[in-house]
């Protein structure tokens, strides 16, 4: 998995809430068997109309807003358990997200494509939203090792929560994997004192 | 200390416990299908490692599946390339699979439960959000992505934060007509579409209890609407005899050891949870969604609310903009176009029972194109066993084969852009069964009355 440590870039605002999967990667695109292209069909039906024109106002669309931040209202990524929403976000081009709320399993995936999921307060998230309007080339600054995230030419900051084992793993490129493969000795003793009621099925 | 159900099955599943508290958790049964698994096989292969444990891993095709013709090659190249990927995997890595054409296919929710494979106490995961289905046995049943599906097809486990705990209690006698699928519009439509995250939920209570083991499947399936991890209810007696002679529920004397089991693990009497709410059943009416998310539902006879929140107004806005529905206006009456009964959420017998019971000797109206998906193969093996394909039939239903279908418009089965559709499915989102398309969630019920009044009606005063 690709580190993360430091971000600075502009951000893109989409600021509606209670975004889903279906909206940021719709079910007819998940056809793919490999996890690469999903960025050409981000948020596909917001984006484009149905003869695969440019939809002009949206914000993709908009060249004055660019950036590897995502910046959306709450309740993001909620719905469906498709890790094709994280890929096609990252894909795309983003390396973070900031939101005052995120579904959890949207976060999770996020975490495991070290694309970085950053919770702020309603207000914070605002401010950013104020920020990008005033100036679409406001900076954005995400420090994982601080867990702060500012708006350059202004004094707001604010601190987000983080898992400090997710936090180990982007920082030092960790996939969660490696370190399951590393416990098989602890699951196999698991397994042993623990076989009842864990009966395989066939 | 006194423990909940949750509690119970976590702690009897944790391996080892790492940096700031996060579990490694042992999975009991993996649940996967063509969509979310293609990656995570691939991962494997790149690190040249198996499938760690197969006897536990269980794979169908169900999400991308056509529901017309299965016995013939599936004629969309991409969805045939996914799902020969799927045999292909499988064959690879040693993975049992119930494929299209086999006696146990069908929608991965339908078929662990009606194979036994679901079993109370169990930790359940899958790379799909309606995982939490199997709850409904007294299991910690959860979606998954599909790097976690790769981390359990390597290792059994998964690293888990333990989630806050809630529950729901409903309490009292269902109103005539009111069903579980209202049950849990209801709950949604109070906690809204983001209530519940953070939070696994335990149903409890009274009404809950008096559901049967399909309703209390439908109730689980879509805690993930209110953004819950998952949800679960006590196993209980009704739980004992629908596991009893399962195939591959324990048999004899490894079943009575089994419910011992079983029956240590409710909830403490003086267990505590992080917030609990009450709702009372006689409260609940047929319920209906207006907007494009689930917890924007209403009882039928209610009229769709003003925005509450300011700051949700633009959202709220072009949510009823793109349904073509406008606030203060009541649904009842409303002309619809389709009609949709199936997915995890309703393509159960008891499901199919009742539609059946309701349209016997009626048509529906003429301007309606309504399909009936079931669940499984032993879903659809049985209706027809009892003489229901032809009640459909008759009725002008088009009864179809087992798969996701117009749930998610993976496969060809979509609604047009603009049109309406009753379905008994779990989503409303914008677009989710076909671009433009306009979804309204209500019970097999409601959706059964819609398809032959050709609009929407009040089926509790029908």
């Amino acid at each position: 998995m690709e580190k993360f440590t430091l971000l600075q870039s502009t951000a893109v605002p989409l600021p509606n809430e209670d975004i889903d999967t279906d909206q940021i990667i719709p079910a007819r695109f998940l056809k793919a068997t490999t996890r690469e292209g999903f960025g050409d069909n981000l948020f596909r039906d917001w984006r484009y109309h149905s003869d695969g024109s440019q939809k002009a106002e949206f914000i993709l669309n908009n060249p004055i807003y660019k950036g590897a931040i995502l910046v959306a209202g709450r309740n993001f990524g909620c719905g469906s358990s498709r890790e094709h929403a994280a890929w096609a976000i990252a894909d795309y081009g983003f390396k973070a997200v900031v939101s005052s709320f995120f579904a959890d399993i949207f976060k999770g995936n996020a975490l495991n494509n070290s694309l970085l999921p950053v919770t702020v307060s309603d207000n914070f998230l605002n401010k950013i939203f104020e920020a990008i309007e005033n100036d679409p080339n406001a900076g954005i600054e995400i420090n994982l090792e601080n867990q702060s995230i500012s708006i350059s030419n202004s004094s707001e900051v604010a601190y987000f929560e983080m898992d400090p084992y997710k936090k180990i793993c982007l920082l030092n490129g960790y996939d969660d994997i490696d370190f399951l493969l590393s416990q098989k000795t602890i699951i196999n003793n698991f397994e042993e004192n623990n076989r009842y009621p864990f009966n395989p099925i066939n | 200390m006194p423990k909940t159900l949750f509690d119970k099955i976590w702690n009897n599943h944790i391996v080892n416990t790492v940096e700031g508290g996060t579990a490694v958790l042992y999975i009991d049964r993996h649940f996967i299908h063509e969509v979310t698994s293609p990656q995570a096989f691939d991962g494997l292969a790149s690190r040249n490692i198996p499938v760690f444990r197969t006897a536990q891993t269980i794979a169908t095709a169900d999400h991308n599946v056509p529901t017309e013709n299965q016995h013939l090659p599936i004629s969309e190249p991409l969805s045939k390339f996914q799902v020969d990927k799927l045999i292909e995997n499988c064959d690879k890595y040693g993975v049992s699979l119930y494929g299209l054409g086999h006696p146990y296919q069908g929608i991965v929710h339908v078929i662990g439960p009606e194979l036994g494979i679901t079993q109370p106490g169990m930790t359940i995961v899958c790379g799909d959000s309606h995982t939490s289905t199997h709850g409904a046995f007294g299991c910690i049943a959860f979606g998954i992505g599909t790097s976690q599906v790769e981390q359990v097809l390597a290792s059994q486990c998964l690293l888990q934060l333990k989630p806050k705990q809630m529950r729901i209690n409903v309490e009292g006698k269902l109103h005539q007509g009111v069903t579980a699928k209202d049950v849990i519009l209801y709950i949604i439509s109070k906690l809204t579409t983001s209530g519940g995250t953070g939070y696994f939920v335990e149903y409890a209570g009274s009404t809950i209890r008096d559901l049967s083991m399909e309703g209390r499947m439908t109730v689980c399936n879509m805690s993930i609407e209110m953004g819950a991890k998952g949800g679960l209810i006590a196993p209980d007696e009704k739980t004992f005899d629908y596991m009893n002679g399962k195939k591959y529920a324990p048999k004899d004397a490894a079943f009575d050891q089994a419910v011992s089991y079983w029956k240590t693990l409710p909830s403490d009497e003086d267990a505590s949870f992080d917030v609990e709410f009450t709702f009372q059943a006689s409260d609940i009416m047929p319920m209906v969604t207006y907007g494009t998310n689930p917890g924007m539902g209403m009882g039928v006879r209610q009229s769709i609310p003003q925005p509450m929140d300011p700051a949700n107004r633009n959202s709220f806005d072009k949510s009823l903009a793109y349904m073509g529905l406008h606030a203060g206006e009541s649904l009842l009456g409303k002309e619809i176009q389709h009609v949709f009964i199936g997915s995890c959420t309703n393509s159960r017998m008891e499901d199919l029972r009742l539609v059946a019971d309701y349209v016997k000797g009626k048509q529906k109206a003429p301007h309606v194109k309504a399909m009936i998906v079931p669940g499984s193969k032993q879903v659809e093996a049985q209706v027809i066993s009892e003489g229901l394909d032809l009640i459909f039939k008759e009725a002008g239903f088009d009864f179809r084969e087992p798969g996701c279908s117009a749930c998610l418009g993976m496969n060809e089965d979509k609604i047009p852009a603009n049109e309406y559709c009753v379905s008994t499915s779990n989503r409303n989102f914008e677009g989710r069964q076909g671009p433009g398309a306009r979804t309204i969630l209500t019970s097999p019920l409601m959706a059964a009355a819609a398809a032959i009044s050709g609009k929407i009606i009040d089926v509790s005063l029908d």
